[in-house]
């Protein structure tokens, strides 16, 4: 029997891991965002003195989780494991990366979900005992998505009105036993959804019904209600995602309209950035949580605070062949501090 | 049946999110589109004009010139980073010009020269206008033949 089961989809972790530290990197437009001075470094140039955009990517992810570790007075090897990813094929950025910093490692694939992923993952080693440290890490950059996903960059093209921007940017917490919080005490695993979008440019639609299916789950086996929460953040569902997520939950009975956003639509502002519906991108929901919920849970401004990483699981092969987008969300419950 | 309850499911979702999603602001694209298209088919107009009265060419003779000067004009500005900026708000208006051919070609020989002059450059340059090609070249051709056989 699985004592730390709740529900049909949600674990509750009986000793709660601390997010002990978290660092964040962003490139020159998220830098120029609403968020810009919560990052912990924005750079200049979106090549990071590399010669590829894959190789600024992984350098963003590598730097992030350096950061991350040293700012806890601790070498690499204290690290027991690192999971991470990223949108590119094979893992680049993030296998690359783990080359280097020399941690065992465990590549996962979630799309845009992946900063939830690996947070739950490592907050469940932590809570089970299997490792005393983990760094969750995940990063996007906007010039590698597009050319994977998209047209080459001078192409002149026109982005649709429900088209979102991915961010570049790398985050990594590290999750840890430990007295100072904020602490993970809920993880809700989505199942992949899919109610049959096809337009990739509108991701928000496609993956929203997989958040609201997760969100709901976590209420369902919880006993929780939106109101326990001072903050419910998706990953990067957008403007019109949001929107849609709110309805679909209202219509299993509840109500998130107050304390609902978006990473995405915090991490850009609209009309100066030409964004459209707003940020993506696993980068996304890893840098507002690395560098901006983080701090807020840290200096108590937030207490209870669920994230819920958003990924579209397509690939251009599978869009090519006519398939529709399956979707899928994580939810995470975090809180500054630990219950009795 | 749970395989046609959810196809219903899914239909009326899509049918929602058609609904609520933004719509394009058809009229100003069109606007750009339209003043944008006509600026830069009208400056050729104008190159082909110079060129058949200043150098004395025969008009197919200057027709050629004029589209390799549009053709480089397309891919330098594409080159400066220029031509998506023009896209973005012109769309078809930058599209359709053989400037926008010259585009879909030179913008991923730029993205792709990482990946090498032969796989990256070479074998990515026509990713985009490689069906324009095929499917021009071959409809000219079956045009051409039923202009051979019926036309004459």
């Amino acid at each position: 029997m699985a004592i730390k089961r709740v529900g049909s989809q949600t674990v509750k972790l009986l000793n709660p891991p601390a997010i002990v530290s978290a660092a964040s990197i962003v490139g020159p437009k998220e830098g120029q965002g609403p968020l810009s001075n919560y990052f912990d470094k924005v750079l200049e140039d979106d090549l990071f003195g590399e010669d590829s955009w894959e190789k600024a990517e992984s350098k963003m992810l590598k730097e992030a989780v350096r950061m991350a570790v040293s700012r806890q007075d601790l070498m690499l090897p204290d690290i027991d494991y690192m999971l991470g990813g990223d949108l590119l094929n094979q893992l680049m950025s993030s296998s690359f990366a783990a080359r280097d910093l020399q941690i065992p490692f465990l590549g996962l694939y979630g799309a845009c979900s992946t900063m939830a992923e690996s947070l739950s993952l490592s907050a469940m080693l932590v809570d089970g005992g299997f490792a005393d440290r983990c760094i969750a890490t995940t990063s996007s950059h906007f010039s590698t998505a597009e050319r994977q996903f998209r047209f080459p960059l001078e192409l002149g093209n026109q982005r649709p009105l429900t088209s979102q921007w991915t961010v570049t940017g790398a985050g990594a917490a590290l999750v840890a036993n430990d007295d100072g919080g904020p602490f993970i005490t809920y993880i809700t695993t989505g199942k992949v959804i899919d109610y049959g979008i096809i337009d990739a440019n509108n991701m928000g639609a496609a993956m929203a019904p997989a958040a609201a299916d997760t969100i709901g789950r976590h209420f369902d086996d919880t006993g929780m209600l939106p109101e326990d929460y001072d903050l419910i953040i998706t990953g990067d569902l957008g403007r019109y995602g949001r929107d849609i997520a709110s309805d679909l939950l209202k219509t299993k009975g509840y109500e998130v309209v107050k304390n609902f956003t978006d990473c995405g639509i915090e991490i850009f502002n609209p009309k100066k950035q030409d964004t459209h519906a707003g940020g993506s991108g696993c980068g996304c929901s890893a840098v507002v949580f690395c560098g901006y919920l983080f701090k807020l849970l840290r200096e108590h401004r937030l207490n209870k605070i669920m994230l819920i990483s958003t990924g579209a699981l397509f690939s251009p092969t599978s869009a090519q062949q006519g398939e529709s987008i399956p979707s899928i969300a994580h939810a995470v419950t975090i809180e500054s501090k630990k219950k009795n | 049946m749970p395989k046609k309850n959810q196809s219903t499911q899914n239909k009326k979702y899509q049918e929602y999110v058609e609904k609520t999603s933004p719509k394009p602001t058809y009229m100003k694209n069109c606007t750009w589109a339209f003043f944008v298209g006509g600026l830069i088919c009208t400056f050729g107009q104008f190159v082909h004009n110079q060129i058949e009265s200043r150098m004395n060419l025969t008009h197919l003779e200057a027709t050629n010139i004029t589209t390799l000067i549009m053709v480089f004009l397309g891919a330098l500005l594409t080159g400066l980073g220029l031509y998506d900026l023009i896209g973005k708000r012109a769309g078809a208006g930058s599209i359709v010009p053989i400037t926008g051919f010259a585009n879909s070609i030179v913008s991923p020989a730029m993205e792709f020269k990482r990946e090498g002059f032969i796989f990256g450059v070479a074998a990515r340059m026509f990713s985009l206008a490689g069906p324009v090609l095929v499917y021009g070249i071959t409809s000219s051709v079956i045009v051409g033949l039923i202009y051979y056989v019926i036309g004459r």
